[in-house]
């Protein structure tokens, strides 16, 4: 009788006792959970940040959305180049699908240009992705870089 | 005859500095500007449509070997469609004269990052035109 009731008690105290760390661990998780919320929407913040700036860059200027969607998604949100890379593809072409329906529907198209163009570029990028293994893209950059400069300071000035 | 061969080669060259991941649309717009002489928003809608066909090819590829990162994109999309229709509303508000400077101050800036970025630092690489 006596014995039953101390292994009684202790069964209770042990039972406090795990009952206080099950509390405790779900405090924590708790914790671990806000904590794991509070990155995730920031985490959403910064995506909503991306997609804005590079939504309003290539509706704007018709260009430039890649630009900064890779460098932006590499630094602020830690993805690997050729992820990066792959990823801008699927977030601007439906960008530039809503942007180009707008400049038609504003009428600034000009089809006789666009289909010759197309054509080149088409015939350009098979080509440009083959030489890609052959010649080192860092000089060509550089080499751009200057006409895109040359460009710039022609048309601000002209 | 002569001008469509200017902008077939325009279209060409840029396609293959696009192809190696240079960036086409910051070289495609100003060429068409400066050596076909088209107006600033003409330039800038060839560019957006002429990369759709060459981002579906690039995308289906992408697909197939499982390197998009959808849960990072859809949210990024999203956003991105609000700001592309305020951005071709607001290119289509301005005239060709203003867009043309603000596109150029762009560029200079692009030229200018380009020009001075460190080499072998290829985060800021972009795969195909724009």
């Amino acid at each position: 009788m006596n014995e039953n009731n101390i292994t009684s008690k202790i069964n209770i105290d042990s039972k406090d006792k795990k009952d206080i760390k099950k509390n405790k661990n779900r405090n924590e998780n708790k914790n671990k959970n806000k904590i794991e919320n509070k990155n995730k929407n920031s985490q959403y913040m910064t995506n909503i940040a991306i997609g804005t700036v590079t939504g309003l860059v290539n509706g704007l200027f018709g260009s430039g959305g890649g630009t900064i969607a890779v460098p932006a998604m590499v630094l602020l949100l830690g993805l690997d180049d050729h992820k990066a890379h792959a990823t801008a593809i699927s977030i601007i072409l439906p960008l530039t699908i809503v942007s180009a329906f707008l400049y038609i529907r504003n009428s600034y198209v000009d089809w006789n240009i666009t289909w010759k163009i197309t054509l080149g570029g088409i015939a350009g990028g098979y080509l440009g992705a083959r030489l890609l293994s052959i010649c080192p893209a860092h000089i060509l950059r550089r080499i751009f870089a200057g006409f895109m400069i040359f460009a710039a300071i022609r048309m601000l000035w002209v | 005859m002569m001008m469509g061969l200017i902008l077939f080669s325009i279209g060409f060259i840029s396609g293959i500095i696009g192809g190696m991941g240079i960036g086409g649309g910051t070289i495609l717009i100003p060429a068409l500007i400066i050596f076909a002489k088209t107006e600033q928003h003409i330039a800038q809608s060839v560019n957006l449509i002429y990369f759709i066909p060459t981002a579906i090819i690039a995308l289906v590829v992408h697909i197939k070997n499982k390197r998009i990162d959808f849960k990072t994109a859809l949210p990024i999309i999203i956003s991105g469609i609000v700001g592309a229709l305020a951005g071709s509303s607001l290119a289509a508000s301005f005239s060709s004269n203003l867009l043309r400077k603000m596109f150029a101050f762009f560029l200079l800036i692009m030229g200018i990052y380009e020009m001075f970025r460190k080499p072998g630092d290829e985060a800021a690489d972009v795969d195909e035109s724009t």
